[in-house]
């Protein structure tokens, strides 16, 4: 077990060092002077200095090197500064970016897996009576319509025609901090993120538990006289998370994309709207470091999903 | 002695190629069928538009602002005038324009990474799945932003960054297929007859992975016009006076139009929905069709 966790942690750091070299070299093909990232606009800076700087990042070396000095400034955490916010540093701007979007990305997942799980039971036990068959459908149209019209119908009839829900941001406008005030805020963009996962979840458990239904350790246990629901709950549906589990994690780069565009319509203060915004303004250290980090979060959560799997099924560690 | 001479006269009747089996698969599947009458009239609409619709994507027309379905402008008008039927039709061409250029140019890529990947040698294969792995485990939309923000803006630019995302999972789906094909007996054949790299791509390689590529293309295009609006949606993509789905839903980011002018981002956010399900239809009709197992169900 532990060879199989250091093994995929290697694979891991390695993806994220070539990620760093993708980005590196992405974002150097863009215009303007790189030495500009690295520049605090609010302190005035001698040419002298401009120089010291430029030999420190290594600036007028060949793009290999440059990337290994970039590689051991961006290791001790420095990113550089914000180019449209005078005087930020990145990594701080990044940092506190995070916890938003884990809160609305975790809420998201568990209302997804939830969600997806039950109904996907059911539509499998019931499989091809009404409620199955419009579950399908309507989980073929949640597959196929994109996160930000989902969320722009979600804004539209549940805070501006019912006003159940606030219409934006984390908390209400100069309110002291209550749990209370973020959950109704996260509610509704948290509910819409979950719709896409949701229903490929829902798709995933009834094909896997339509498989199980049919094997014959379940004839076994309904010959043995367990009880129907035992026999769904405790002998399908555990062997039939199993490929589940994995969906979850491998669809874990699709949830960012989703967060990414509810963020940007519900004003959600996370590192989608700090992206978006940063591309928008070509903020290009921002751009960088918030790449990184997301890229870091999908591959520790990637690892993460891999290790439990190895834990549920022993079957996976020996290939 | 008649009997026989019917036999070798129409033997055509008897067989029919896989080709024709595929398709004839492809026209009982219902949903594909479905994805066919809705996809066919969007597409002559969109394409005949400017000889049937008296208003141009981009006409003013000062006398009606922010003014709702009537029987002149059927879907309304948008905040300077601008009809919006007009603006749907025109943003309809370009998603398609954008989507089907993309997915040429990354279905090309694909097929040649594919292709070097399992003919190139170990190195270049391990280059280049390691780089696909890498592709597939991050967010695609992560990606999309960096290569946006580098690309700019317009129609060019965003079939570049949409296409150069787009063809990792092809090339590994090529890749398993040659694989497979360059251990079978017509292929070590061919090798041992002097055949080069080129017959045997365009020769063993192509006709054999053709259902591979046009599946994916289905798909593909679909997920196309989805990126090409989720990018325009964000201020990425096409960038306004021109007209794209996306950049109409972009329109309701602002609370007013959200609120008070809904038939101004409903419509372009209802033909994309009813577009991208039609393309999916018909593209797992394809699957299903040149799925030689189907015949079996």
């Amino acid at each position: 077990m532990l060879n199989f966790i250091a093994r995929r942690c290697a694979t891991g750091l390695l993806m994220l060092v070539a990620l760093s070299v993708l980005i590196f070299i992405l974002l150097r093909l863009a215009p303007g002077d790189p030495i500009d990232a690295y520049i605090n606009p609010s302190v005035p800076m001698s040419t002298s200095d401009l120089e010291t700087l430029r030999d420190r990042l290594g600036l007028d070396q060949p793009l290999p090197l440059q990337y290994l000095a970039w590689l051991l400034a961006a290791a001790t955490g420095d990113f550089g500064y914000s180019i449209q916010r005078s005087g930020v540093l990145v990594l701080p701007l990044v940092m506190e970016r995070i916890g938003p979007t884990a809160l609305l990305m975790g809420a998201g997942l568990v209302i997804a897996i939830i969600v997806g799980i039950a109904t996907g039971i059911y539509s499998a036990v019931r499989r091809n009576a009404w409620p199955d068959i419009a579950m399908s459908v309507l989980s073929f149209v949640g597959i196929s319509s994109p996160a930000f019209l989902t969320a722009l119908l979600g804004l539209y009839f549940f805070s501006v025609l019912l006003r159940w829900a606030p219409s934006g941001g984390m908390q209400t406008a100069g309110a002291p901090f209550s749990a209370a005030d973020v959950l109704a805020h996260l509610i509704l963009p948290a509910c819409l993120l979950s719709i896409g996962h949701a229903a490929l979840i829902m798709r995933y458990m009834r094909a896997s538990l339509l498989e199980v239904l049919n094997q014959d350790y379940v004839r076994t246990a309904r010959a043995k006289g367990v009880r129907e629901f035992w026999v769904i709950i405790k002998h399908a549906t555990r062997n039939a998370l199993l490929p589940v589990i994995t969906l979850i994690g491998s669809t874990i780069g699709i949830a960012v994309g989703g967060a990414i565009f509810l963020e940007s319509v519900f004003n959600w203060p996370g590192m989608g709207l700090l992206l978006v915004n940063a591309v928008g303004t070509r903020d290009y250290p921002v751009i960088m470091g918030a790449t990184l980090v997301i890229g870091a979060c999908v591959i520790l959560v990637n690892i993460l999903t891999d290790v439990a799997y190895a834990f549920v099924d022993p079957r996976i560690q020996v290939s | 002695m008649t009997v026989a001479g019917i036999n070798t006269a129409e033997p055509v009747h008897k067989t029919k190629g896989p080709l024709r089996r595929a398709l004839d698969r492809f026209f009982e599947n219902r949903a594909a069928r479905a994805g066919l009458i809705i996809l066919v009239p969007v597409l002559i609409a969109v394409s005949t538009y400017h000889l049937w619709w008296p208003y141009g994507p981009n006409a003013i027309d000062l006398k009606a602002m922010n003014k709702g379905p009537s029987a002149a402008h059927w879907l309304g008008s948008d905040g300077v005038g601008r009809d919006v039927f007009a603006r749907l039709m025109q943003g309809g061409r370009i998603s398609m324009l954008v989507a089907v250029c993309s997915v040429a140019i990354s279905t090309v890529i694909g097929f040649f990474v594919g292709a070097a990947s399992s003919f190139g040698g170990r190195v270049v294969d391990a280059t280049a799945m390691r780089f696909v792995d890498l592709a597939m485990t991050l967010p695609p939309v992560i990606f999309l932003l960096v290569l946006a923000s580098i690309a700019g803006t317009g129609i060019a630019p965003t079939i570049l960054v949409i296409s150069l995302l787009s063809w990792p999972v092809l090339s590994r789906m090529i890749r398993a297929r040659l694989m497979e094909l360059r251990e079978r007996d017509f292929v070590i054949a061919a090798r041992g007859m002097g055949a080069g790299l080129p017959h045997l791509l365009f020769r063993h390689g192509l006709p054999n992975t053709i259902d591979i590529l046009v599946v994916y293309a289905t798909l593909q295009i679909a997920n196309a016009i989805l990126l090409e609006a989720g990018l325009s949606f964000l201020g990425l993509g096409i960038a306004p006076p021109e007209a794209s789905w996306g950049n109409m839903l972009n329109l309701a980011r602002s609370t007013v139009v959200l609120e008070q002018y809904p038939w101004q981002w409903m419509f372009p956010g209802a033909a994309l929905v009813l577009t991208v399900l039609a393309i999916n239809f018909v593209g797992d009709g394809f699957r299903d069709a040149f799925d030689p197992r189907s015949d079996l169900n």
